[in-house]
């Protein structure tokens, strides 16, 4: 076998040093009913190297795959280009096939890209600090509202209607299990603020509120200012946790951070990482300074070695599992670290400057095909502001079109139908992400079968 | 005045009907080096044996017990700055925090300074 | 206090500045150190060319940027240099052994890499209509059969991000089992030795945590759990083989004690890499147990992640686990049972522990690592992996204090405690004499119950002639920690760095890169 180095030899000489009569005497202690005398009947055996990618390929090849039709899928994960060297970069074995940074001597690499990546998610959110990642958005907005309750000790979360359902879904399941009150609805399609609930959000606020969780841009694409929001929930001395799902859009619209969120958290999925069915994603995570020992998750930080020269150590682990066990603040330990990395780099190769101009041209991208497919007979936009994903309204069913348009070849976004299946009204609604990576013959190819279909 | 220890090394000192609580010496020198320590606020109430405060190492985190029962009066606000002090202090300067004693009963069965030493000699 | 001082020195020992080689630059040959991307970027600097953006109105109401963002770019050439001079100061299993024990570093094959990168997978939204899928719904349903096979389990929730996700994925279904039948238990029993997630999750998970001691010999103190489990036990976490390298011989009384006090059975299911092929965990009686596709079924650790923890179920808890699962239907295509439909198939389901579907990159690397290894191959796996650890185990016991050597067999490691270390020479000091010697150390300090514990694994992909040097070097310097060689305390020499100062790192955190060190630092 490819992957095993040891021959019948070794083995021999092995068990002879280590005085075992055969390999069974190692497993003695297994007991002898539950032992299996050889390999498990009905799996096949090895294979080789091209049998394995004619088996896998065989797979790959039933799916449509993004880059096969006209792209409009947003809703938490965002089809962006990724640049060559990201990949290239990431699959070095010194980063691929290393561990955990708890040996610091030799992993100033991957220890050295996370203080830099934490540096860059802090800067991008425009908060004090940030964690070395989570798994992905849903498990960090869940992190954070976690984190709210130990800041605050209170257990009310009030969560925007705005908020990916997904999202909400995670937080109501655990939610069930540690006790908190989940205070959660569902988004209307208000004419120019779809999703936005803010009259519903500062009503709820009172003294039991640990956190009210805000989703920028929301679910439906909205984008509104959170000033307000956080000066009324401060007011109360509650949390303001803003979501990100698209971290793209702070190359053009301002950050929560800046608008005096205490928390924010998102996915950083579109830099770097790509689309892989949903995961391995990248949790971003970042809050203010004063409430870092209850942060979730691993942190690198700046130190010196024996020598005075400059280094980075994994640090405040008293919060985590391994040190404070059934009293750390997450029981998170492996994270995304290589997806971290990939992020990293990208945001690398953008730097203000590509960030600002991605953002600009996905947004100037979006908004012309929000023109264009606002002018399909029987589709109208709902959203006022918005970024590279809005909401349109058809005159009938959005599922069954989005079927049909997947027949044409066109992946056309994502129904309210599928996220809300209780109907009321959003089951027209057809949410539509619009990136770099769409031409103006994507455009017009989803236009034009997107009238085929609602004639 | 007088000073108690308890078995899990804190000492306690007690004036009146207040008292001021810290760790010991032995404490410190087991956890290594202090990188933190968390106080509880004045007004806190505290029966004997909750956890008052916390004090944290790199490689390890640890509960401070109320020793007695009582209502905390002030904690010890250097330590958020200089949380070293209780390494190089840790039954002066580097105390935790400071309370009123509700129930002087309770001081029964704590060790004086030479019960204590002879406590952690048998560790 | 509760005193938990079990742990290592933080603070080295002032090293003298090495000059012995000077260099205008301070790098040494191939040894380059990198600044900061920040220090060296700038915020104009970009790698990337863009289209031109399209005239158009803005629709952003009003939100626009008004102040820097302060993120430092690089061109192309400047970021591979940036990240590859960086990734040259990591060790790696690329580059030599790395005998972590319970972590599991073993060769990560490339083939797995090509797969998981082909676009029929990597390039599949979550979202997308589920018939323009079939292909990755196959590949989730042949990686379950394959894991349920594997274990004899009846079910398997695939959606778990990572280890920990699993365990708390395998304690919310017990917890949801047990409150259908009206049981509120309160408590989880945890063996001392246990890994600092599983108290974590239970706690995460509402539950109070209490320990169950271990015997002499390594292994969960049967009677001692015995005694305590009561109506009041909801599940006993236990790692098997242990977390001392042992395989838990009682396992079957165990599990039929925790039954038989209407509780369940949560398997860490870590160590896995020991048994499987050889003994199947639902013949022991597990109820639920965690899979670290990242150990195991060797997907890359990445630098901390990402991983995959997909949980194998008992028929009994399958009908809690979470949301989105995928189903085979009768004519042989899948569909995605999901919030909508879940009424219908998976009324009690606990409902969905993350958005989407898992770790689908994850699941590609390690299906076709299952599927080149195969049944038989899986099996010599673990053989091996226990035939390299008791190597190790035999060839070092008489340098080495190793407490439970006489326990039997080790499984896939084995544990050395610091017995015998000269005076004021620790475990920490040998993993460091290590480093210089070229490897990554072995975990050290876990598990809590052996003291100054050094966990070797060594796993199947390394040759006998790698384990001889490597048995050759850890010799050396054990042999030097009992000689109460003091120069121990500088190592490692010939890192990239010395020891790091911690202390310093936690009083202080600088977690963020700030402009004014750089300001300051000139001054």
């Amino acid at each position: 076998m490819r992957y095993l180095p040891l021959n019948p030899a070794d083995r021999q000489a092995m068990l002879a040093t280590i005085g075992a009569p055969d390999i069974d005497a190692l497993f003695a202690d297994v007991p002898e009913e539950a032992r299996l005398d050889g390999p498990i009947e009905g799996l096949p055996g090895h294979a080789s190297e091209m049998a394995v990618e004619r088996a896998m390929g065989a797979m790959a090849r039933k799916n449509l795959s993004a880059g096969d039709a006209p792209f409009f899928i947003g809703c938490g994960a965002y089809r962006h280009h990724i640049p060559a060297s990201v990949d290239h970069l990431i699959q070095r074995g010194e980063f691929l096939t290393s561990y955990t940074p708890y040996q610091p001597e030799i992993a100033q690499g991957t220890l050295q890209a996370l203080f830099e990546f934490q540096t860059q998610v802090a800067r991008l959110y425009g908060c004090e600090v940030a964690n070395a990642s989570m798994y992905d958005g849903s498990t960090a907005c869940w992190e954070a509202i976690a984190m709210a309750r130990r800041v605050t000790r209170r257990g009310k979360a009030i969560l925007s209607a705005g908020l990916h359902p997904h999202y909400v879904s995670v937080a109501q399941t655990m939610a069930r299990f540690t006790g908190d009150v989940i205070d959660s609805a569902l988004p209307d399609l208000t004419e120019g603020a779809p999703g936005d609930d803010s009259a519903r959000l500062f009503a709820a606020i009172d003294e039991d509120t640990s956190c009210v969780v805000v989703q920028y841009p929301n679910v439906l694409g909205h984008i509104g200012d959170l000033s307000e929001l956080a000066a009324r929930c401060h007011e109360k001395k509650a949390l303001l946790i803003a979501v990100v799902p698209e971290p793209v859009a702070l190359g053009l619209i301002r950050s929560p951070g800046e608008m005096d969120a205490d928390i924010v958290v998102g996915e950083g999925q579109s830099l770097g990482v790509g689309l892989n069915f949903g995961g391995p994603y990248v949790g971003l995570f970042a809050c203010r300074e004063k409430h870092v020992r209850q942060m979730p998750g691993r942190i690198a930080g700046e130190t010196v070695d024996a020598a005075g020269k400059r280094g980075f150590v994994l640090t405040l682990s008293t919060r985590e599992q391994h040190i404070r066990r059934e009293k750390a603040t997450s029981n998170i330990c492996t994270n995304a670290g290589l997806c971290a990395l990939a992020f990293s780099v990208h945001m690398t190769l953008l730097g203000e400057k590509g960030l600002r101009d991605l953002a600009a041209l996905n947004h100037a991208k979006a908004v012309r095909a929000a023109t264009r497919l606002a002018n399909v007979p029987g589709v109208e936009l709902v959203n006022g502001p918005f970024f590279n994903e809005f909401t349109l309204r058809l005159t009938e069913e959005a599922r069954p079109v989005l079927r049909a348009l997947a027949d044409r070849g066109v992946l056309g976004g994502v129904s309210l139908g599928r996220l809300y299946p209780d109907g009321d009204g959003r089951e027209n609604g057809l949410v539509v992400a619009v990136t770099e990576t769409n031409t103006q013959d994507d455009v017009v190819a989803y236009a034009a079968a997107l009238e085929e279909v609602m004639a | 005045m007088a000073r108690y220890f308890t078995e899990e090394h804190e000492w306690i000192d007690v004036d009146g009907d207040s008292a001021t609580i810290g760790i010991t010496d032995y404490a410190q020198e087991q956890l290594g080096d202090i990188v933190f320590v968390e106080v509880p606020d004045a007004g806190a109430m505290l029966e004997k044996g909750d956890d008052a405060a916390v004090v944290e190492s790199v490689k390890a985190a640890s509960d401070v017990y109320a020793p007695v029962s009582g209502e905390v009066m002030e904690g010890n606000d250097l330590l958020a700055e200089e949380p070293g002090l209780v390494n190089s202090a840790p039954e002066e300067e580097g105390w935790f925090f400071r309370m009123t004693l509700s129930d002087k009963d309770e001081l029964n069965g704590l060790m004086d300074a030479k019960e204590y030493k002879d406590f952690i000699a048998s560790l | 206090m509760s005193m938990l001082n079990e742990g290592r020195p933080t603070r080295p020992i002032e090293a003298e500045p090495d000059t012995a080689a000077d260099t205008f630059t301070g790098n040494r040959a191939l040894m380059i150190d990198e600044p900061l991307v920040f220090e060296i970027g700038d915020t104009d600097q970009c790698g990337v060319d863009f289209d031109e953006a399209p005239e158009g109105e803005s629709r952003i109401g009003g939100l626009e940027r008004n102040r820097p963002i302060g993120l430092a770019g690089l061109s192309e050439p400047q970021t591979v240099r940036h990240y590859t001079r960086l990734s040259r100061q990591n060790y790696a299993i690329d580059l030599g052994l790395f005998p972590l024990g319970s972590c599991t570093m073993k060769h990560n094959p490339r083939l797995d890499e090509k797969i998981a990168r082909l676009p029929g997978f990597a390039d599949l939204h979550p979202l997308q209509p589920v018939d323009t899928l079939q292909g990755a719904f196959e590949v989730i349903y042949e990686l379950a059969v394959w894991l349920m096979k594997l274990t004899g389990m009846y079910g398997v929730a695939m959606s778990p991000k990572a280890g920990a996700h699993g365990e708390l994925c395998g304690i919310l279904a017990i917890r949801s089992a047990l409150e259908a039948r009206g049981d509120m238990r309160e408590v989880v029993l945890v063996p001392e030795s246990a890994h600092g997630t599983n108290p974590a999750t239970a706690a995460f998970a509402g539950y109070r945590v209490e320990n169950i001691p271990a015997t002499a010999e390594g292994r969960v103190d049967l009677e001692a759990l015995k005694a305590r489990l009561g109506p009041d036990v909801a599940a006993l976490m236990i790692t098997n083989p242990n977390t001392c390298g042992l395989f838990e011989r009682e396992m079957k009384a165990i599990s039929d004690a925790v039954h038989a006090a209407g509780a369940f059975v949560y398997c860490d299911g870590a160590n896995f890499n020991a048994i499987v092929g050889k003994v199947r965990p639902g013949d022991l009686g597990v109820d639920a147990m965690h899979i670290n596709l990242h150990k195991t079924f060797s997907t890359p650790h990445g630098g901390g992640g990402p991983g995959s923890g997909p949980v194998v179920l008992s028929e009994e808890l399958s009908a809690y686990g979470p949301l989105p699962f995928v189903a085979k239907q009768r004519d042989g295509s899948f569909r995605l049972i999901e919030e909508e439909n879940a009424a219908e198939i998976h009324p009690h389901g606990f409902g969905r522990m993350a958005a989407f579907h898992g770790q689908m990159g994850m699941f590609t690397r390690a299906l076709a690592y299952i599927l080149s290894h195969g049944a038989d191959g899986l099996r010599q796996v673990a053989e091996d992996a226990v035939l390299n650890a008791n190597y190790i185990l035999r060839s070092l016991e008489d340098v080495l204090d190793a407490p439970f050597a006489a326990s039997g067999p080790c499984m896939h490691e084995a544990v050395f405690s610091d017995a015998g270390f000269a005076e004021g020479l620790t475990t920490l000091d040998v993993a460091k004499g290590l480093i210089d010697e070229g490897y990554h150390p072995m975990t050290m300090y876990f598990p809590l119950v052996v003291h100054g514990a050094m966990l070797v694994e060594p796993t199947e992909t390394e040759s006998k002639g790698t384990l001889d040097t490597f048995i050759g070097a850890l010799r050396s310097v054990a042999e030097r920690a009992k000689a109460g060689d003091e120069s121990l305390h500088a190592a490692p020499v010939f890192a990239p760095r010395r020891r790091l100062d911690e202390t310093a790192a936690a009083r202080n955190p600088v977690l963020v890169w700030k402009e004014t060190e750089q300001a300051e630092a000139a001054e």
